[in-house]
């Protein structure tokens, strides 16, 4: 039943704003074509202005990443984690999710495959996938998009969303499934 | 603290490729990756450009202020500083209720939007507003009613109830939004700005 309503939901909503807003705005006596190529104007220059903010960000990300330093971290605060009683496996998801959208998901498909999705694990790793964003990427595009470079404790409440995502995720499956 | 943390991740990756006797990694990964900046941006060039067209329609419908004006009692709670029907609510109100039904393609540009209705109103500072930091608490937190992408993934791998972890979701969310929107308001009071 709630597949289904979920299947509803993802392909309709699209098609339906598609259709309400235009129609709605002619209706309004908007010149729905030509206000159209005005807006469509901004969104052209905003997707290209975000070229080296991204490129910053993913390249320390990917250094980070590939050379093998994430993992190191991972190991160290693992042993941790475990004493908490949250399964290991499940941290390189958590350190990816902040960092990493592309990566987390990899992250998490494995683990979901690796494991089972009825598992413990592959239901925490999917909480955690579907529960919070990608911080380091969104801050990078948001704050890109009109050049701001000092963030302030924009970073800080990000991380912390994070975090409390990611405890409260295995509080919550190893309450429910457990 | 952005910038020692880019340096950080540099710094700190290229010593341990470094000691790992592979420094051929960094030379890849900044090829790659650089390569993966310009490829988003022009990934995003069709949505942004057909979704900002979209919505200038219905700004000029007067959709996007009726609304914001739905959205009043919250967010003028949330954002002291912006003004309760101006149009960035509209496009804040979208983004997060885009992001909640897992449309993330169709979120992208309406948050991009707001960010740009918000930098106006902060003068084109550089610095962010605190109205941005809230939003992108929010925003980060990423209020998911519909986890649409792992509810694919567990599809693919077979799960019997594909679904069950939409309740936990929604839990686990929730918690991150109500942490991450305290944390704000307590660090603006510390930085004198509450």
């Amino acid at each position: 039943m709630l597949e289904f309503f979920i299947n509803v939901i993802s392909k309709w909503t699209i098609p339906i704003l598609i259709f309400f807003i235009p129609v709605f705005a002619y209706f309004r006596g908007v010149k729905v074509y030509e206000e159209f190529i005005k807006g469509a104007e901004e969104g052209f220059k905003i997707a290209v202005n975000l070229i080296p903010y991204l490129v910053a960000m993913l390249v320390a990300i990917g250094i980070f990443r590939n050379s093998g330093a994430m993992n190191i971290v991972v190991q160290a605060i693992r042993p941790l984690l475990e004493l908490l009683g949250i399964p290991g496996e499940i941290l390189p998801l958590a350190i990816m999710r902040p960092l990493s959208g592309g990566g987390a998901l990899g992250i998490a498909t494995e683990l979901i495959n690796t494991y089972g999705p009825d598992s413990l694990i592959g239901r925490m790793a999917s909480t955690m996938q579907g529960s919070s964003d990608t911080t380091f990427f969104v801050l990078t595009v948001y704050f890109g998009s009109v050049g701001i470079s000092k963030y302030r404790h924009a970073l800080w409440v990000g991380l912390i969303a994070d975090f409390s995502s990611f405890f409260a995720a295995v509080y919550i499956v190893n309450k429910i499934f457990g | 603290m952005i910038n020692l943390i880019w340096l950080l991740l540099i710094v700190v990756g290229i010593l341990v490729a470094a000691f790992r006797g592979q420094p051929e990694i960094i030379t890849d990964t900044v090829l790659h990756a650089a390569n993966l900046g310009v490829k988003y941006s022009f990934d995003l060039i069709g949505l942004m450009t057909f979704w900002l067209g979209i919505m200038r329609l219905g700004e000029k419908a007067g959709l996007v202020n009726i609304l914001a004006k739905i959205i009043k009692p919250i967010t003028k709670v949330l954002f002291p500083s912006v003004p309760p029907d101006h149009p960035a609510m509209g496009a804040i109100l979208l983004n997060i209720s885009a992001n909640a039904l897992g449309l993330g393609n169709a979120a992208t540009p309406f948050g991009l939007k707001a960010m740009q209705e918000l930098h106006i109103l902060n003068n084109k500072s550089d610095e962010a507003s605190d109205a941005m930091i809230t939003f992108l608490a929010i925003n980060t937190s990423c209020i998911v009613i519909v986890p649409a992408t792992i509810i694919g993934v567990r599809v693919a791998a077979g799960s019997l109830n594909p679904t069950e972890i939409v309740g936990t979701t929604l839990f686990a969310t929730l918690v991150g939004m109500v942490l991450a929107l305290t944390a704000d308001k307590l660090f603006r009071v510390f930085t004198g700005k509450g």
